[in-house]
């Protein structure tokens, strides 16, 4: 996984809330074992009913196609856990979604991929997303996650809030499996255990 | 110290804590399906790691197979290539896998279950969101993503942070033609698609139960629609019969040691929660969603709601969802005109759901013009169903009956419907273009999605049995 330590990129504003997992990255039938993720991040408003591209949509507007940093509104990424959601955005060249909050298995796969998951209390969101209006991709912002901040045109730094363990994670890429199996031992004394305490837990067979 | 059931299950299953602060919860039952499966093979193979407990993990062909009588691989091309490389990665792995001919085929959070696979107090995983279905057994359920999938098939554990509790308290008596799936949409209409994050949702109070087996698990189905990840009911005498005797469930004495372990499992009574929501249903009525998202619900009697009706946070998504919907404010939800009526996916899809929508189309036919389809949760539901004449009462209403799978809950399995068509639907999400472009998707119960079929258009089940509300 790659390390998230500092990103500096131009912030793309979509600030409605509950933007679901099926808008991120739908299903996308016939497409086979290997998904190009890039083309089906905003699978259907990147396009017109007609397939074209549709102008209004933000990531299609010049100034936001290299975008970076995604800003957006409450419970972003909820539904579906297909991680296709997280992998599309990374596909398509962001490392930060600053939102007012996240749906938790989103989050989850957000962390496990070394996208940043920023989120902003109420007042520190308005006054960002204002900001990034006002800048409407002529400037960049500057995501710290070593010192839990962002800076950019329009205002003074905004200080943000991530537990010290996902930090931890982000900033050293950390294998998660890697991390896990040095307590192999612990699992294994937890098995012995559950072996005497509820042994049907620790056998699955078919008893008919 | 007073406990509740969610404590129990997690500080029993708590094999150690990581460096990052994780605690890592051992995963008694690891269920995989054919969409996300050859990632994580993948992945342990590049890397070269074993799968470390194949005997405790499970696999399932259930979001890509047809439905369509004779099927194979090959029926929906789309999914070929999945099917074959699940049931390679399974036998390279010593997986035991419900393949697309297996008797025992069907949705996973319907087969294992059915299978006793899934026992109270054990914990469970599955990379599909609506895992915790299992809850209704009393199972700690997780739907997980790609990479925590492969996470739990190399270690079998999940690195969690331990979620808050919450205890959702549903009291009162059901009026008839009224059930779980209303009951659910109710509450997520109440607290919102984002109202259980960051909890662990414990459903008790005496509609709880007063609920068969097969209802727990539709409430439980929806526990994610409202954005909680884990939900489940305490398991009680009926949970156990219910049981009882299933294929993968223990037996003779290991039954009867497990059976006295699961009795002090429910909660202890002055156990605390974080946080508590109430639900009186005594007077609910049959719920159908009139929007794009779940909390998007009214009552069968109702209108869609006016704007100023609204929480004005909620207004934007209202509108993009009248537009969407081709619904206007204030109109009634009854009376819309349906083109399609889906009876399936793992939140109404057992038996019983089935019956209660086939008692509706009995010696009916469903209106001109209405195409509708029942798709049984598994393999052995359909069986059972065929046991009892259900296929032929939904076949005779003009009903297609099919194979065991997703079907149109994702449309993963190239059942959809076409563009613009109105379709009342048994499954969890009304998302735009969800089952199939433009489709406008109304969530709504297995008896109220009968009651349309044959209404052609959406339909109060209680005016089809009168004398009986
Ligand atoms: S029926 Fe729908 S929600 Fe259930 S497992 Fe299949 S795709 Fe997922």
């Amino acid at each position: 996984m790659q390390p998230f330590t500092t990103y500096t990129g131009i912030a793309a504003p979509m600030l409605s809330d509950d933007i679901n997992t099926d808008q991120i990255a739908p299903v996308m039938h016939g497409r086979g074992l290997q998904e190009d993720y890039k083309t089906t991040l905003f699978y259907r408003a990147r396009r017109r009913p007609d397939g074209s591209e549709n102008p209004d949509f933000v990531l299609n507007k010049p100034r936001f196609r290299n975008a970076g940093i995604l800003v957006t509104g409450n419970n972003f990424g909820a539904g579906s856990s297909r991680e296709s959601a997280v992998w599309s955005m990374l596909a398509g060249g962001i490392r930060c979604i600053v939102a007012r909050s996240f749906a938790d298995i989103y989050r989850e796969n957000c962390l496990q991929n070394g996208l940043l998951p920023v989120v902003l209390a109420s007042e520190a969101a308005d006054a960002f997303a204002a900001r990034v209006l006002a800048a409407d991709g002529a400037a960049p912002f500057t995501v710290d996650l070593v010192r839990q901040r962002i800076s950019g045109p329009g205002g003074a730094d905004i200080m943000f809030e991530i537990t010290a363990a996902d930090r931890m994670r982000l900033m050293e890429g950390l294998d998660d499996i890697g991390l896990t199996l040095k307590h192999i031992d612990e699992i294994a004394n937890w098995e012995r255990r559950a072996a005497a305490a509820q042994p049907w837990l620790q056998t699955a067979r078919d008893g008919r | 110290m007073p406990s509740t059931l969610f404590d129990k299950i997690w500080d029993f299953h708590l094999a150690g804590r990581r460096v990052d602060g994780r605690d890592l919860l051992y995963i008694d039952r690891h269920v995989l399906h054919e969409l996300h499966a050859h990632h994580g093979f993948a992945r342990l193979e590049k890397e070269g790691r074993a799968v470390y407990r194949p005997d405790l993990t499970f696999a399932v062909q259930d979001h890509t197979v047809a439905t369509r009588p004779g099927r194979d691989d090959g029926t929906n091309p789309s999914g070929t290539a999945f099917i074959k490389a699940m049931r390679d990665g399974a036998r390279r792995n010593g997986i035991r896998l419900f393949d697309v001919d297996d008797p025992e085929q069907g949705i996973s959070h319907v087969v294992a279950p059915e299978m006793g696979i899934v026992l109270p107090g054990a914990t469970h995983a599955v990379p599909d969101s609506h895992a915790s279905t299992v809850g209704g057994v009393g199972a700690l359920a997780f739907g997980c993503g790609t990479t925590e999938m492969t996470h739990i098939l190399a270690t079998q554990v999940m690195a969690l942070a331990r979620p808050k509790r919450m205890r959702a308290r549903l009291d009162g008596r059901l009026g008839a033609h009224v059930g779980a799936k209303d009951v659910a949409l109710r509450l997520i209409a109440e607290i919102g698609v984002a109202g259980a994050r960051g909890y662990a949702v414990e459903y008790a109070g005496s509609a709880i139960a007063a609920m068969p087996i097969e209802q727990r698990m539709t409430l439980c189905n929806l526990n994610v629609e409202m954005g909680g990840r884990s939900g489940f009911v305490a398991p009680d005498e009926a949970t156990f019969a219910w049981l009882a005797g299933r294929p993968y469930a223990p037996k003779g004495a290991m039954w009867d040691r497990a059976l006295a372990y699961w009795r002090t499992l429910p909660t202890d009574d002055d156990a605390e929660f974080d946080h508590e929501a109430v639900l009186d249903c005594s007077s609910l009525e049959p719920q159908v969603t009139w929007g794009i998202d779940p909390s998007q619900v009214v009552g069968i009697s109702d209108r869609v709601p006016d704007l100023v009706e609204l929480d004005p946070a909620r207004r934007p998504a209202a509108e993009s969802a009248f537009a969407y919907m081709g619904v206007r404010p204030g109109m009634p939800v009854a009376g819309l005109p349906v083109d399609r009526v889906f009876i399936g996916s793992c939140t109404n899809s057992r038996l019983p759901d089935l019956e209660i929508a086939a008692a509706v189309v009995r010696g009916r036919r469903i209106a001109p013009g209405v195409s509708a389809m029942v798709v049984p949760g598994s393999s052995s539901v359909k069986r059972a169903a065929e046991a009892a004449g259900l296929d032929r009462v939904f076949r005779e209403a003009g009903f297609f009956w099919g194979e065991s799978g997703c079907s149109m809950c994702a449309g993963g399995n190239g059942d959809r419907g076409a563009p613009g068509e109105r379709c009342v639907s048994t499954t969890n999400r009304n998302f735009e273009n969800r089952q199939g472009p433009r489709v406008r998707t109304h969530l709504a119960s297995p008896a109220t999605a009968a009651a349309s079929a044959i209404a052609g258009c959406i339909a109060d089940v209680r005016q089809m049995f009168p004398g009986a509300a």
